[in-house]
């Protein structure tokens, strides 16, 4: 297969890959609490990041994660402490990176408008060795965090209230959310583009959810629609010459119609199963009906 | 005397720069089952709230177990269980996970072991949901998703349970499970505090009762005798509540 033999393609596939793994990943604990643009907010404020990168000629990727993370922490600091003006105060950080990014580029000597739509929108074929290095460093901390301490996740989305009553270190465990939110932003920057980087922290998971009926399996089938779209979508893009990022998206979202479609009759048959294990009788004539049943 | 479970001395707590509690005292002791009763905003909940952690005191003193509540780290000996929130989270989660994020606080790194999932299953069967394991929460109806709930608070075998109205929207059959789980929990020596709107099925368990009125203590002792028609079996507390400033509390229990 002549996609393998290219050194960028390699690259490109398992950037692909890393990205499939995690962005659904941590999109789940997003989701889970009801914080499913997050990962859309960084997107914007990681843009700075790379366009402070272009300017001091350090490593975009890098700098994308300095600053999200940097980010990611002040929009934990708004969500503890400034309830009510917080949307406003996200809106002045969102945009606020977005123009800082689109600005800094402008000021460096390197950034054109071409590298920024490249940021923007992925660009998977331009993968340096450099960038990948740095993809896995962080994939591995994505990926760590999310499996590792799942149980902890899952108490403190599900129910932040009783987290705190069972004694879990519920800020710093949101606060490690956030920042791996951050970190999975400047993992899937390259691939689909930050502009597009929520997108496959909440379909694969939407998509999972229409079959899943349990919070884990959910989390694995969001992670197993996260890779085969990213692969796919990569390998699309590389035969038929279209954006990666944009092709991977339209994917996913084809995806979650197809799973959509197939949610009702399956929830039916399950329906069925359930009636057919528990047919309803009548008590036999003479035969006192409990108390319980019946409500005086 | 032993060490109250359970030390509130002069409490008072705001919400939203309004008084809630207004100079409580509440000792709760090992072994005892404390129903603490009143109208909608009279602070009964607030209270608990604070005992928890969840509501800063603006003054008084709290201990739990003989150590004062900022320095408290020893969760694992309470179980909560908050008052029933419609919203679930945004992913759907079985049964088996919810009551399992109770034994946390009894795992190491959160690792369950064998023990930990039996005390899951154990819980599960306490309040008759252990069929349920891995049915998701969004498909059960209301009382068994507080069962559920309390489940979740038992997993964890702990000494002291707390809880806020855990009887509100919960049919009759349910109810009564709960006693029978609330009963095999004060049977193996635990301390229960909880919220309760009226007595109903629990009122045998309950040791003492404490009344609250707009953020102070009005009763302190047993438990009121119910009277009329909130004395008949299966009386279902429906009618409008008048606001925290109206009259006595509209329970009928001190009347």
């Amino acid at each position: 297969m002549d996609i393998l033999d290219l050194a960028f393609m390699q690259r490109a596939l398992l950037a692909a890959l890393l990205v499939g793994v995690t962005a659904p990943a941590i999109g789940t604990y997003l989701v889970q609490r009801r914080q499913a643009l997050m990962g859309d907010g960084l997107g914007h404020v990681a843009l700075t990041g790379v366009g402070l990168g272009f300017l001091l000629n350090a490593s975009p990727v890098w700098m994308a994660t300095a600053v999200c993370i940097a980010g990611a922490v002040v929009m934990e600091l708004i969500r503890w402490y400034g309830r009510t003006r917080g949307d406003i105060a996200l809106a002045m950080l969102f945009y606020g990176g977005m123009a800082g990014g689109v600005m800094l580029m402008n000021l460096s000597d390197s950034g054109s408008s071409a590298n920024l739509s490249s940021y923007l929108f992925g660009s998977i074929a331009t993968v340096s060795e450099e960038d990948l290095v740095a993809i896995c460093v962080l994939a591995a901390f994505v990926i760590l965090t999310t499996v590792g301490l799942r149980r902890q996740l899952f108490a403190i989305c599900q129910d932040e209230e009783f987290a705190r009553v069972t004694g879990l270190p519920v800020r710093m465990l949101n606060l490690l959310v956030a920042v791996t939110a951050a970190v999975t932003v400047t993992v899937a920057m390259r691939v689909v583009g930050l502009l597009l980087v929520s997108a496959l922290m909440v379909i694969p998971v939407a998509a999972s959810q229409q079959i899943a009926r349990s919070f884990k399996a959910t989390f694995a089938l969001a992670v197993g629609i996260g890779v085969t779209v990213t692969l796919s979508g990569t390998a699309t893009s590389y035969y038929a010459d279209v954006p990666s990022g944009a092709t991977i998206v339209l994917i996913a979202i084809g995806l979650f119609g197809l799973l959509t479609a197939l949610a009702t009759p399956l929830a039916k048959r399950r329906a069925g199963k359930a009636a057919a294990a528990a047919e309803c009788t009548l008590d036999a004539p003479g035969e006192r009906t409990t108390a319980d049943d019946v409500k005086v | 005397m032993e060490q109250p479970v359970i030390s509130l001395r002069g409490a008072g707590a705001s919400l939203g720069g309004r008084p809630v509690l207004r100079g409580v005292d509440l000792a709760v002791h090992g072994g005892e089952v404390v129903a603490l009763l009143g109208a909608n905003g009279s602070g009964k909940s607030t209270a608990v709230r604070s005992i928890v952690g969840q509501v800063p005191l603006t003054g008084g003193e709290l201990e739990l177990f003989g150590t004062p509540q900022r320095r408290f780290r020893d969760w694992a000996r309470v179980g909560y269980v908050p008052q029933r929130t419609t919203a679930a989270g945004g992913v759907p989660a079985t049964v088996r996970e919810v009551v399992s994020s109770g034994r946390l606080a009894r795992t190491r790194f959160g690792m369950m072991r064998r023990a930990d999932k039996e005390a899951v299953i154990r819980a599960l069967e306490l309040v008759g949901m252990a069929d349920r394991l891995g049915d998701p929460v969004d498909a059960l109806s209301g009382g068994q998703h507080q069962r559920v709930l309390i489940a979740r608070a038992l997993a964890g075998e702990p000494e002291l349970l707390i809880m806020d109205e855990p009887m509100a929207g919960v049919d009759l059959a349910s109810q009564e499970v709960l006693a029978d789980a609330l009963r095999a929990q004060v049977a193996r020596g635990a301390t229960v505090l909880l919220v309760l709107h009226e007595l109903g099925p629990l009122e045998p368990l309950i040791d003492r009762a404490v009344v609250l009125r707009d953020g102070c203590v009005v009763h302190d002792g047993p438990p009121p005798e119910a009277v009329g028609q909130h004395a008949l079996p299966g009386h279902d507390h429906v009618h409008p509540h008048a606001g925290p400033a109206a009259e006595p509390i509209r329970t009928g229990l001190l009347t």
